[in-house]
């Protein structure tokens, strides 16, 4: 089961500057895991030590924030479309 | 009653109006109905004068502003709009400080109003903007910075404002949709209505920038508004440049409203919902249309294809 996964530009270090990388998982932490596998350090500036989600990062799944639906339980499927975006202001 | 003692007066009370050919099923047995609260019928012509004047009066009453004070604030347009237009006539100086990728009609806006404006560099988007103004208020004590972003007469103006007169209109509301910038819109009205309805849906469209919007030195450069509280969302929708116009583009040629792009940003999240409820269940959806679309003409947003649209505005900073 493959993912796409979109990288921003400030995470691209660890992806080797691509902007859009695969990973396999049922669920976002499992994906992360697998993403990590390949991309090793990724996983650090996404979750904190505690384990959830860092404040300043979002991630969507087909455009929806994973905050929402079940954060890093959101459950994936064959073709869905992972973003993680840096904290924006708007105004 | 229409007649007000000054254009300040006229803040407020906005229609709100119906897309029959929008909607998923205007009539019948379970209508699903979208509702659009038309918030460019305020003084300036956006959202943002009921934030603005809420501030402002709020920072009377607690005598920070006091005649002859300069305003200072962090602003990609609209806000920085309506508080040099509030400042003009009550005799304040304002500064704001300004994403320089930001559409021209808006400087000029400001500056018509009189506003001094500071450009913070486009790589970085509103965080820099809100860094260099936090700059800008340790070097000059004497500015006042009223902070749209932390401000709680920001979600209050909203709690007291918009939230009533969308219950007002629409006792039957299911869904509220909004941007999500300041936050101030979603958690004012928000937590009006989870107040009064049981089981609203309150759900944030957010714009999805080109990267260079995102373009932090480190991911801890992130930024999230002091008045955010996840807890008064139901759901967030990340809405793409394409899809915003689109949505945009929908609206003038199915409901004749001429709106903003943040605005097509909104419908895109309230359709995204609207078109997945159950045939056999009813719900009235109400989302804000923020601006319209006259100060985003020069970006190319309402002309050539989509495709193109997008691409001229990739790197604009278009909510």
């Amino acid at each position: 089961m493959a993912i796409e996964v979109k990288i921003p530009t400030i995470l691209r270090t660890y992806t080797g500057g691509e902007k859009s990388v695969e990973a396999k998982g049922d669920t976002l932490a499992a994906l992360i895991d697998d993403l990590d596998g390949n991309h090793p350090g990724i996983k650090g500036r996404l979750i904190t030590d505690e384990g959830a989600l860092h404040r300043f990062v979002n991630v969507y799944v087909n455009d929806e924030d994973v905050r929402f639906t079940g954060s890093l339980e959101t459950p994936l499927k064959d073709g869905d479309a992972v973003t993680v975006l840096p904290a924006v202001a708007g105004g | 009653m229409a007649r007000y003692d000054s254009l300040i007066d006229a803040l407020g009370d906005t229609p709100l109006v119906g897309l029959p050919h929008l909607s998923p099923r205007w009539d019948g047995e379970h209508p699903v109905r979208l509702w659009a609260k038309l918030e460019d019928r305020n003084p300036t012509g956006s959202i943002k004068d009921r934030a603005a004047l809420a501030m402002i009066r709020d920072a009377e009453a607690d005598g920070r502003l006091t005649p002859g004070c300069t305003i200072l604030e962090p602003t990609s347009g609209n806000t920085g709009i309506s508080l040099a237009m509030v400042a003009k006539l009550r005799g304040y100086g304002i500064v704001c400080v300004m994403p320089e990728n930001t559409s021209v009609e808006r400087r000029q806006l400001l500056e018509m109003f009189g506003a001094r404006i500071i450009s913070s560099p486009a790589a970085g988007g509103s965080n820099q903007a809100v860094a260099t103004a936090k700059q800008l208020a340790e070097q000059y004590p004497d500015w006042v910075m009223l902070y749209q972003y932390g401000n709680a007469a920001n979600a209050q103006a909203h709690y007291e404002g918009t939230g009533p007169e969308v219950l007002r209109d629409l006792p039957s509301i299911t869904h509220f949709v909004a941007g999500l910038g300041t936050t101030g819109t979603l958690m004012g009205v928000g937590r009006y209505l989870r107040e009064k309805v049981p089981d609203v849906q309150i759900v944030a469209a957010e714009p999805r920038y080109g990267e260079l919007v995102y373009g932090l030195r480190n991911i801890d450069e992130g930024f999230v508004p002091e008045l955010y509280d996840d807890s008064v969302l139901t759901r967030r929708f990340s809405v793409t440049s394409y899809d915003a116009l689109r949505r945009t583009r929908d609206l003038i040629e199915h409901e004749g409203i001429f709106a903003g792009i943040s605005t097509g940003a909104i419908l895109h999240a309230a359709l995204s919902i609207a078109e997945r409820i159950p045939e056999d269940e009813t719900a009235d959806v109400a989302f804000v249309v923020c601006d319209g679309g006259w100060k985003y003409l020069s970006t190319g947003a309402y002309t050539g294809t989509l495709q193109q649209a997008a691409e001229r505005l990739e790197g604009q900073l278009w909510a």
